[in-house]
């Protein structure tokens, strides 16, 4: 066992873990965080997409030790102050979503694009959303979503 | 996953000496192919011995025509560089080709090329670009290091510090990825050095090789229009469910044709 | 208030929860003192158990329990049922070997279930799991996983009980009418047509959570599933011989099913009698690379198509001969998806008098085959519209022009086809029109030209198809061997302050019922769409369901919850006549209020709701209190969504690679309630419909039986980079036969589409003398379909 502490979603928490344990497992099943999905065993998905000291990453493919003094952000930290994050909203709006699971990977990806640019092309968010698999949208309301975010945060 | 000791070292010695006593050590360095192939348990190390976050294994730099990266740098950060844009700008752009972009948030340079994947994008770059690989004891050139499918020259203790690439006249980098992993079915990266052409497959076999031929015809004329007819043999190549050898041949030399364009 | 109408594209209500991570998966879901399975599986395809040696496991660190076949054998736990028998050519009923949930003795396919290992973390399970693998002795025997080869003689067998792997060998409609059309054509063209194998991939994979406890003697299941009603009494009748009144099955939100989630899984009944035994509750959720050892794979055919032409390009006859695969078992749906939901389709949008369909259908040492988005529609469509653009070619008769030459007339509905339907009403023409308007269908070799400068070649390919949605009127299906009826219940429940519960027997795994449904309650009660909540998916709250598959939803449980919405209004009609004083007939409900004809005199909706429960001075020999009503619905036939798709493709000739550059759709899926919804159905469903004719294809190595595309490693998903953006539009017909007008719009796009791909790539070939490719058009596919034809040319 390893002992590890972080903050996730602003807040302090420390766990002990197996040092196997991954990040995926240490959200949803110590720190009760469901949020993160595990949809794959081979990274390809992004179900299991949060922010890692302000980077998407797929915490299924990272150990909840390498997470040790970090910055986790999950899909239940982004909306503030009850305030959903303007790619939240446009999902809803854009019916970007059907089933849901693989949302939170999704919009936690679409995050991290933003965050790097604030006018990508269709190009663009298509190429990002590489590691993101949707077996219900056809991703064409997904994209729809993601530009109308880009344009809310650009206004 | 099978359990293990995890070690995060403060400095490369301590790394050093970490592997050395474990008894199936193996290095940590983004862990985007090492933590899949652990959970699949085709690989059960006894120590993980993490160096993603080791100072001496970081930092990007020119010097003396060459560019020099940290091994723990990640493919998203050398994509991102304005040093590396500036100075081999093919070299950012395969970067920004690796997987998808949370694999690229976390996989570094160092572990890309330690693991040899046949398929790997990097190792066509430092072939083409007559990489060198700094380790804690030694430099090893490109061609030495690269010895078989997911088989490097280094020592079962060597750690990757940084890999320096020869910065070219021009170059480029054309893959034609698997539609389904998104590695390479066949990537080939051309770079012309005043000392000749550099033409380094990937993908097609089971390790990085060079098209001795496809540089000879590049010599001669810097033109895609060198390459007709000019192919490497399918004996040697791969087939698997994506692609036949006789298929990767020919993409070999189209990607080549295509690189060379992109070369401008 | 925006309109909620039917018509208005209502936000979705279930999307908070989602968006914000509150969603809440059966792997989401744990309960105190619950422990982990972990289910050893067959390395082989086909191999005898010969040993198991189970006490290593049994001491390994947090180990429960360890059990295998033998011991549920032992327990006389049943085969996993099939739900449809068929018959064959001869009259004989259809070959049911065993599905045990278990294998005790021999394992049929890569993944079959050997053992099942119980421990306190999943983690523990796992590795106990390893151990019995290491013990598990297995005599390997030979293996078939081809579908064209399994009846071949001398082929491996894979049940002793059935020969040449067959299982049934069956025919619909007219041999010798169809063989004289054939014997007086003018042109015959023949297609050999592969329907891929696909793996379903819903994102989330499939998981469940047995509990028991020992003081009552409940039964808890919360799983990943459509169709929770059906799997209770499934496990009740067939399975485990748990009472159906102390077995309580939930499925909560559900991650994606696509069909793959309809059945009874082994797993389901393995955990559900080991929560029995042990009386602790006991989770399993699917690793990946399990999903696709085990999941129900969909399609498989292999398939030759004739079509019998007249001079002028007028069809005549069709005759079909297909092989099926349905895998080492007989799943739920499998045997008839290659029966009744394919070979009846296949008479098309056309009139095409004489349809002769054979299939053969086979069992291989590969997963169980069942229902996949379209199951059996994709399979009828993609041959007749690959058949119908060959036919066209080779008689130099344009595409469009021989398919609108050979629709059946708007005016011929309702119409009935040479194959057992009776398509109730369309308009093939309009939704061509539309298509080809949509999608400047004239303007096409303009931008071919221009593609052609780039280097590019460029193809159009058009599909007219035609399907059943809606499943299934009772009798009619009852009369085809099916051992359920397919009705669906409804329950309105209106509470005292006028808020509204509905409970639906249909499953939401992302269509959006808690909103569509909703709004069917705010057309007929006026209840704002926030004051409805819809539940789904508890057998402890909703009176029975038959479930979410074969786009019924709203076809058959749409039209049930509108049926008890007007009971609800009759009733409350009763109640304010008594409120109002007036007799019951002059009593008019609209705009969410109860009046008296011809006066001023009303009562609000929510007021007669209060004064339902409220009833002070009800007369109780003439009206009950309450406001609560329920109604079963049969549907009288199956629904016929059709519609026109046209695909744009670019091919890299260097590569082969194809791009996927327009897709234009034009649905017909009857009355359409949410706009928005239905918009992102056919989406989803196109893009499982690329997959299917780019990208995915499941394959099994056919000397070892092994799975080779096991994981999205080298199982190709479609992403958002390998797609376009979708140009959709609809022409409505009504549907006939029910209350709403509604047809079904789940698997338009994985029917419609794969057609029109292909089509669209041998347009784009064809100047070279490609005529055909099969599916998936890979690459290296592509590039040799040039290469071959160009050799053949020179």
């Amino acid at each position: 066992m390893a002992t590890v502490s972080m903050r996730v979603n602003g807040k302090a928490v420390s766990a002990d873990v197996e040092p196997a344990t991954l990040l995926a497992e240490l959200l949803r099943e110590k720190l009760g965080l469901t949020g993160t999905h595990v949809g794959c065993d081979t990274s390809q998905c992004g179900a299991c997409v949060v922010h890692v000291g302000g980077k998407s990453v797929k915490s299924c493919t990272m150990l909840a030790v390498e997470a040790d003094g970090a910055e986790v952000k999950t899909i239940e930290g982004l909306a503030e102050n009850g305030q959903l994050h303007p790619v939240q909203e446009a999902f809803r709006e854009h019916h970007g979503l059907q089933c849901g699971f693989c949302t939170p990977g999704m919009i936690m990806s679409a995050v991290d694009l933003l965050a790097r640019t604030s006018d990508p092309s269709e190009r663009e968010i298509r190429d990002w959303l590489e590691g993101n698999l949707c077996r219900c949208t056809g991703y064409h309301n997904i994209v729809k979503a993601v530009q109308a975010a880009a344009r809310a945060g650009r206004e | 996953m099978q359990n293990f000791a995890f070690h995060r070292p403060k400095s490369l010695s301590e790394a050093v000496s970490a592997l050395k006593q474990a008894d199936e050590g193996k290095l940590l360095s983004g862990g985007q192919s090492l933590i899949p192939v652990m959970k699949l348990n085709l690989a059960a190390p006894s120590d993980l011995v993490c160096i993603s976050s080791l100072d001496e294994l970081r930092g990007i730099r020119t010097e003396a025509g060459r560019l020099i990266i940290g091994a723990a740098t990640t493919h998203g950060e050398v994509d991102a560089s304005a040093e590396v844009k500036t100075a081999i700008p093919a070299l950012a752009d395969l970067a920004a080709g690796i997987g998808d972009p949370q694999v690229r948030n976390r996989g570094t340079l160092g572990g890309s090329i330690a693991h040899n994947d046949p398929a790997a994008d990097y190792p066509a770059a430092v072939v083409a670009l007559d990489g060198e690989i700094a380790t804690d004891r030694r430099t090893i050139k490109a061609e030495a290091f690269f010895s078989g499918m997911f088989e490097t020259a280094l020592d079962d203790d060597e750690i990757i510090v940084a890999v320096s690439f020869a910065v070219p006249d021009r170059a480029a980098y054309a893959k034609f990825p698997n539609p389904a992993s998104r590695f390479a079915v066949v990537g080939v990266m051309v770079a012309q050095h005043k000392s000749g052409t550099r033409v380094a497959v990937v993908g097609a076999g089971a390790n990085v090789f060079r098209a001795t031929d496809m540089e000879k015809a590049l010599d001669g004329s810097f033109d895609p229009s060198a390459l007709d007819g000019v192919a490497v043999s399918a004996d040697e190549l791969t087939t698997d469910l994506q692609a036949s050898a006789q298929y990767r041949a020919h993409l070999v030399t189209v990607m080549a044709k295509r690189a060379v364009a992109a070369c401008g | 208030m925006a309109n909620q109408g039917i018509g208005a594209s209502v936000k979705r209500k279930e999307d908070l929860r989602f968006i914000t991570g509150r969603g809440r998966y059966t792997d989401d879901i744990s309960v105190p003192g619950q422990l982990h399975a972990h289910v050893v599986r067959s390395p082989y395809a086909h191999a005898a158990i010969t040993a198991i040696d189970t006490s290593e496991a049994k001491n390994a660190p947090g180990v429960v329990a360890v059990f295998t076949g033998a011991d549920m054998a032992a327990d006389n736990v049943g085969s996993l049922p099939c739900g449809w028998l068929i018959h064959s050519k001869d009259g004989s009923p259809m070959v049911e070997p065993p599905y045990p949930p278990l294998v005790a003795d021999r394992a049929k396919h890569v993944g079959d279930n050997v053992a099942l290992v119980i421990a306190e973390t999943r983690q523990q399970a796992a590795q106990a799991g390893q151990l019995v693998a290491e013990n598990i002795e297995y005599d390997e025997l030979p293996a078939i996983v081809s579908t064209a080869g399994a009846a071949a003689d001398g082929a491996p067998q894979v049940h002793s009980e059935a020969a040449n792997n067959t299982c049934y060998d069956w025919e619909l409609g007219d041999k010798a009418a169809t063989d004289a059309a054939f014997a007086s054509a003018h042109h015959v063209t023949t297609l050999d047509v592969v329907q891929n194998r696909l793996v379903p991939n819903a994102i989330e994979p499939r998981a469940c959570l047995a509990e028991y406890d020992p003081a009552t003697g409940d039964y808890t299941l919360h799983l990943t599933s459509q169709n929770p009603h059906v799997i209770r009494l499934l496990m009740s009748a067939f399975v485990l011989g748990i009472p159906e009144h102390k077995l309580r099955i939930v499925a909560p939100d559900v991650g994606g099913g696509f069909g793959s989630k309809i059945f009874p899984y082994a797993e389901e009944a393995m955990l559900l009698w080991a929560a029995g035994k042990l009386g602790r509750a006991i989770k399993w959720t699917a690793e990946r690379s399990e999903s696709f050892m085990t999941d129900r794979h969909g399609r498989d055919h292999v398939t030759r198509v004739e079509l019998a032409l007249a001079k002028d390009g007028a069809f005549v006859g069709l005759r079909v001969a297909t092989i099926a695969n349905l895998g080492a078992y007989l799943s739920a749906f499998g045997s008839s998806i290659p029966t009744y939901l394919y070979g009846t389709l296949l008479a098309g949008c056309y009139t095409t008098p004489a349809v002769y369909v054979e299939v053969r259908a086979v069992f291989t040492n590969t997963a169980p085959v069942d229902a996949y988005r379209g199951a059996g529609r994709p399979e009828a469509a993609f041959l007749l519209e690959r058949v119908v653009d060959v036919a066209a070619r080779e008689m130099g008769i344009d595409p469009v022009e021989i398919r609108r030459k050979n629709f059946i007339p708007e005016d011929a509905f309702p119409y009935q086809t040479p194959v057992a339907l009776e398509y109730d009403s369309g308009n093939y023409h309009a939704t061509l029109d539309l298509a080809l308007e949509k999608s400047d269908y004239a303007g096409f070799e303009t931008r071919r030209d221009a593609a052609r400068q780039r280097g590019k070649l460029r193809g159009i390919g058009v599909s007219t198809y035609v399907e059943a949605c809606g499943i299934a009127p009772s009798s009619v299906a009852g009369a085809l061997g099916a051992r359920a009826g397919l009705y669906e219940s409804a329950q309105v429940r209106v509470h005292p302050t006028g808020s509204v519960t509905v409970y639906t027997g249909s499953h939401s795994h992302g269509q959006g019922h808690e909103t569509t449904f909703a709004q069917l309650v705010h057309e007929s009660l006026g209840v704002p769409v926030d004051q409805v909540e819809v539940v789904h998916g508890d057998t402890s709250k909703v009176a029975f369901g038959m479930g979410t598959y074969g786009s019924r939803s709203l076809a058959v449980g749409g039209v049930a919850l509108h049926n008890a919405l007007q009971k609800v209004i009759a009733k409350g009609k009763k109640i304010a006549a008594h409120m109002l004083e007036a007799s019951d007939a002059d009593i008019e409900f609209a705009e969410n209020s109860f009046a008296v004809t011809g006066t001023d005199r009303s009562m609000a909706f929510a007021d007669i709701a209060f004064a339902a429960y409220v009833p002070h001075n009800f007369p109780h020999d003439q009206l009950e209190p309450g406001l609560d009503e329920t109604a079963f619905y049969d549907p009288k036939n199956f629904t016929f969504p059709a519609g026109c798709h046209v695909v744009e493709v670019e091919i890299d000739p260097d590569t082969g690679a194809v791009e996927v550059v327009n897709v234009t759709v034009s649905d017909d899926v009857g009355r359409v309630i949410n706009p928005m919804i239905v918009d992102g159905q056919i989406h989803g469903g196109l893009a499982q419909g690329i997959g299917q004719a780019l990208f995915e294809d499941c394959q099994y190595d056919p000397e070892s039986g092994q799975l080779l595309t096991g994981s999205y490693m080298n199982y190709t998903m479609p992403r958002a980079a390998d797609l376009p953006f979708y140009n959709v539009g609809n022409h409505v017909t009504l549907c006939r036969h029910n209350a709403l007008g509604v047809k079904g719009v789940g698997e338009v796009g994985s029917i419609g589409v794969p057609p029109a791909v292909i089509n669209a790539i041998v347009d784009a070939l064809a100047h070279l003398g490609v005529t055909h490719i099969d599916m998936p058009a890979t690459p290296e596919r592509v590039w040799r379909a040039i290469r071959d034809a160009q050799a053949a040319k020179a």
